[in-house]
């Protein structure tokens, strides 16, 4: 049987593939309650990650025509994100468990060779508490990283780190 | 009594696991840039859910085809012109129709039209160097442009990178999701490149070289190259009828 071809880094250059409006879902006239969902990408030594390529996906509310559920954008040279999204709503999740609201985040990146997936959660989201995937990291300061911070009215923060200190979770499925 | 037995999957079931050794370690310490790039902790296992298994789709009405590259503004890039195609598939050997592959490249010289790229070769103002093309019901995409030149790189003393294409393909879920690079066949710089070497497994590094396709080769105007991509199949379920 085939075997899935592999990963190779996204590199320094994946810029000529960027379009700044792909950071904002609502473009195609979405209508829901807005959000921003921001942060700041950093490395093992704390710099900034001024050449990722992030991307947001999010399975709710359900993609359509003028909502495409997946948006992408490159982190500037202090390595801060953007996105303009709709809020999601839960999911079901594995059973009969309930997943709390969450965007999935991919990040690709010179010296990244596959793809780096997190989430982000919303603080305060009565549904986190049970959440089956929150619920799998034990340690709160590690559960910490998955979850964005209110930063003002309809704006959320994220920050990513990818290696060290506070080094943000990562999944594999 | 006769029972036979069918694989079931729909597009609710979770993608299969990848192979181990085919996929690169991201902490690959001959390349420099993963230094502190990589993470330290172990991945998180976690199970597929919706988010997982659901995935974005793309339609040429919002994300428009460019399926030249060769040409810009009525001009011709200069260098070699090629036509590459070949056929995604999922590791059942189904075809994956409608997916939206996207392409960047450096242009003849092995230099990218990005401001970041310093390297002294001449840029070339008909050559942007981004594709954007749609796979047909057979799971098949094509697209003329140049082939890219080779070009230096810090990574170590005389480091160069062998003539490589980049694509990002998504597939029909989240899970699916591959960016990649081909490369061409016989290029003397694919035992040196780190990058390359991260995939462990020989014969999944020898699956990123393009095949020269003569079938594809048009007279009197481009190479022909074949370039097939796998993506994850879905586990499937054994049921008895």
């Amino acid at each position: 049987m085939p075997i899935a071809t592999s990963f190779q880094t996204i590199g320094p250059y994946w810029a000529l593939i960027e379009h700044p409006e792909m950071a904002d879902l609502t473009r195609f006239g979405a209508a829901g309650e807005n959000v921003v969902l921001s942060g700041r990408m950093t490395d093992g030594d704390g710099a900034p990650v001024a050449d990722a390529a992030i991307e947001l996906w999010q399975a709710s509310p359900a993609a359509s025509e003028t909502f495409p559920g997946w948006g992408r954008c490159a982190c500037d040279r202090d390595g801060r994100f953007r996105f303009t999204t709709l809020k999601p709503g839960p999911l079901p999740g594995p059973g009969n468990a309930q997943q709390a609201p969450h965007v999935a985040l991919t990040i690709f990146a010179r010296g990244i060779l596959t793809r780096l997936v997190t989430r982000a959660y919303f603080d305060g989201e009565p549904l986190n508490d049970a959440d089956p995937i929150l619920g799998l990291v034990e340690d709160p300061a590690r559960r910490a990283t998955l979850i964005a911070r209110p930063d003002g009215p309809g704006a959320w923060r994220i920050d990513i780190r990818l290696q060290g200190e506070s080094e943000t979770v990562f999944m594999e499925f | 009594m006769s029972e036979t037995y069918r694989r079931v999957a729909d597009e609710h079931t979770p993608f299969r696991d990848l192979v181990p050794n085919t996929q690169p370690d991201n902490n690959a310490p001959e390349y420099g840039s993963t230094h502190k790039r990589h993470p330290k902790q172990p991945g998180l296992r976690t199970p597929q859910t919706v988010t997982e298994i659901a995935g974005p789709r793309f339609s040429p009405s919002h994300y428009p085809a460019v399926i030249d590259l060769s040409r810009s503004g009525g001009h011709e890039a200069m260098g070699e012109r090629i036509v590459v195609h070949g056929r995604v598939l999922d590791e059942d050997g189904r075809p994956v129709p409608d997916t939206m592959v996207e392409i960047w490249q450096a242009n003849a010289a092995g230099r990218y039209n990005h401001p970041n790229d310093v390297h002294d070769a001449p840029l070339d103002p008909h050559f942007k160097g981004e594709g954007r093309v749609f796979t047909d019901a057979g799971g098949w995409y094509q697209f003329t442009t140049i082939k890219p030149g080779a070009y230096p790189w810090r990574n170590h003393f005389n480091a160069w990178r062998p003539n490589h294409i980049h694509y990002s393909l998504f597939g029909p879920g989240f899970a699916t999701r591959l960016i990649t690079q081909m490369y061409f066949p016989g290029d003397p710089l694919l035992a040196l490149d780190p990058i390359f070497n991260t995939v462990a497994d020989e014969h999944a590094r020898a699956r990123l070289i393009a095949k020269f396709d003569i079938e594809v080769t048009r007279p009197e105007w481009a190479l022909g190259y074949r370039f097939d991509f796998v993506l994850r199949g879905r586990d499937t379920t054994i049921v008895q009828e």
